[in-house]
């Protein structure tokens, strides 16, 4: 088991020909993803090292029974491509694309909702996806994801931030921890997967034990987070939120990590964890610890 | 970005909302000229961006050249909550028979549009909101949908606007919500949006966030653009688009991602640090921009280290490897580094490294985050 993907996962990358499409589009191919078609408008036809590009989404599906797709095209084709993979029948769709504007991404994750309800969104502005062993899409480097383990403990990882999500899955590996899913939902003001979505697979998902949330400052997702643990999460959870040192008014990088109005700091949200009854560390390497602790007394 | 009242009331009046008429000024003399120009009695107004103008002193009623230039003698250079006065707006004072407040954001919560709208304005929101909750209507829109005519006069009227003002405060909704979307502002807010005597619905202030991802569209933005405030470090990050933003630490950082570039700063702190900066040199950094982003921790006099924490997704750490070796033999950077290189092709960046022929003493390579934060700061303090 895992959440959201598995081996029978069948993908398709929107934007395949383009430079990093055909890098990660490749490497999860590598890594043993189904990688089964590109889509470029105007490149139907070609193919990229033995994977065929079609015109369309639809054309894709149709060709490949594809149910999940990669988006990665730029800031301003995006909207449409996640659009174009839900028109076609796509019910998962990862888009890693950074810098879509914000009245973009509400419009288009609030059609979904109305539209496609059975589609889920990744991302915007996310690292992907990876079932360690079994299905890789996005841009993490599937060799530093522990394979998860028969009997367990294993750890489901849910990341606003990219290169943290890297950094827990690196974190639990040289721990020897398995993982049985790690998701980035990214750090865009409107990503289309919630921690809450997250937690609530991992929650029902019984391959995995435990759970490692990464969360930064600005907006409240993680207290709304610590409100559904509170209610609904009964597997042991360790967290790390970044930007404990970061100066109120400034945008760390992220459109959404800002602290304004003395709301979203660091502090908020973990002491909201923690008192949903999550061990709270102060660095990524302590949140790891933690878990090992976590794992110790699951074994 | 933030802009500033007068850059605010120019983007205003683009979706035709009413703004009163003046002009921005950075002396004296040119305060005057506008002052005549536009008619008296004026405001004479600083442009901070921060609140509590007013009480501060910088808001000011002049009722002839007089009383102008002393206004803007005093208001220019003004330091009000660390923001010094640079440029003053002046503008026709307006009549004043009611104030309200009305704004439009993303609540990130319920991820639609939010309309915040109430009778109480001209004073923060935020005091209206702790005294007297009730007085502030919010009504959510579906992005999807937009703002009718139909929801806003009725937002109208649940937020107990008078009759008199009622339809005009409507459609003055209809137009800042065109502003908040159409102009992709993160941000826009009236407050206080007035009443005049004479029945005329007015923006009196103008709070703006503009989205920079939507700059792409915008090209009208340049001029805003070309007033942000930065210091040298800042301004050579941007000219190379580095997301970065000047502390006052002794340990330069470089990180890749937002969230790895927060945490170095988190783990500098804990080990007994300080940073210098925040510095996210994105995703797909190349060789190119690793040199621009050491260029720009090497312009800081401050910086006595500096950590490069990378971890590659998409970020390849050959082509981090490089643009270090390149930017070492391109820049005589004045301060020891201290590298933690992990993820994809991490060995083979720190091969190019171990190759390079780089002396220790300008640069170490530690195998986790908390090592090289230990070394680095280390190094800053000698």
């Amino acid at each position: 088991m895992a959440i959201f993907v598995d081996h029978n996962t069948k993908v398709i990358v929107q934007g395949l020909t383009g430079g990093q499409g055909k890098y990660h589009g490749l490497r999860n191919k590598a890594y043993g993803t189904q990688v089964v078609a590109g889509v470029t408008p105007g490149k139907g036809g070609q193919d990229v090292e033995g994977i065929p590009v079609y015109d369309t989404v639809a054309q894709a599906v149709q060709a490949t029974g594809a149910t999940a797709s990669f988006v990665t095209v730029p800031p301003k084709a995006a909207p449409a491509a996640i659009l174009e993979a839900a028109a076609a029948g796509v019910t998962f769709i990862v888009c890693i694309t950074e810098g879509i504007p914000a009245q973009d991404e509400a419009r288009t994750y609030n059609t979904l909702v109305r539209d496609y309800p059975n589609v889920r969104l990744l991302g915007p502005n996310c690292p992907g996806i990876i079932s360690p062993g079994k299905c890789n899409i996005g841009i993490t480097a599937g060799e530093i994801a522990q394979l998860p383990t028969a009997k367990g403990p294993n750890v489901g990882i849910v990341s606003r931030s990219g290169t943290l999500t890297y950094q827990a899955l690196y974190e639990l590996k040289q721990l020897g921890i398995g993982v049985s899913t790690c998701v980035g939902i990214g750090g865009d003001p409107v990503p289309g997967t919630s921690f809450i979505d997250c937690l609530r697979e991992f929650q029902n998902d019984p391959e995995t034990h435990a759970i490692i949330m990464i969360g930064e400052i600005g907006g409240s997702a993680e207290e709304e987070a610590a409100d559904f643990i509170t209610a609904h999460v009964t597997k042991p959870m360790s967290a790390y939120i970044a930007g404990v040192t970061a100066p109120a008014g400034k945008k760390m990088g992220h459109a959404g990590a800002i602290v304004s109005g003395g709301k979203g700091t660091a502090q908020g949200k973990m002491d909201a964890l923690r008192a949903a009854g999550v061990r709270v560390g102060l660095n990524p390497t302590e949140a790891g610890a933690l878990m090992a602790d976590i794992v110790k007394e699951l074994a | 970005m933030d802009l500033f009242e007068y850059q605010g009331k120019q983007y205003f009046a683009r979706y035709d909302i009413p703004v009163s008429a003046g002009g921005v000024a950075t002396t004296v003399d040119e305060a005057v000229a506008v002052a005549n120009k536009t008619g008296y009695p004026v405001v004479v107004k600083a442009q901070v961006q921060v609140g509590g103008r007013g009480k501060a002193g910088g808001i000011k009623l002049a009722n002839d050249e007089a009383e102008v230039r002393t206004h803007a003698g005093n208001i220019l250079g003004m330091d009000i909550k660390g923001h010094v006065v640079k440029r003053i707006w002046v503008e026709n004072a307006s009549d004043i028979k009611e104030e309200y407040y009305a704004s439009f954001t993303l609540d990130r919560a319920a991820k639609q549009h939010l309309l915040m709208l109430s009778v109480e304005g001209g004073v923060e929101i935020e005091v209206v909101a702790a005294k007297n909750p009730d007085a502030i209507i919010k009504l959510h829109i579906n992005p999807v949908d937009g703002l009718s005519l139909t929801a806003a006069k009725k937002a109208v009227v649940d937020a107990k606007i008078p009759a008199q003002a009622q339809a005009g405060v409507a459609e003055m909704l209809i137009k800042l919500y065109r502003c908040f979307t159409e102009g992709d502002c993160d941000l826009a807010e009236i407050n206080p949006l007035i009443l005049k005597p004479n029945g005329q619905i007015h923006a009196l202030d103008a709070k703006v966030s503009l989205d920079e991802n939507a700059e792409f569209r915008h090209p009208e933005w340049a001029e805003f653009m070309a007033t942000i405030e930065l210091d040298a470090r800042e301004k050579l990050a941007r000219e190379y688009g580095l997301q970065y933003i000047g502390l006052d630490g002794t340990v330069g950082i470089i990180a890749n991602g937002a969230g790895l570039a927060m945490s170095t700063l988190d783990v500098v702190n804990q080990v007994g640090g300080s940073a210098a900066n925040f510095l996210d040199i994105g995703g797909g950094a190349n060789a190119d921009l690793m040199a621009h982003a050491l260029e720009v921790i090497n312009s800081d006099k401050n910086v006595k280290s500096i950590f490069i924490n990378i971890f590659g997704g998409i970020t390849r750490g050959e082509e981090v490897a490089k643009g270090i070796v390149e930017a070492m033999s391109r820049v005589d950077l004045r301060a020891p580094i201290v590298i933690r290189l992990d993820g994809t092709n991490a060995q083979e960046g720190r091969d190019i490294l171990a190759n390079a022929g780089i002396p220790a003493s300008k640069l170490t390579s530690k195998p986790t985050m908390l090592d090289a934060a230990r070394a680095a700061v280390e190094l800053a303090q000698k």
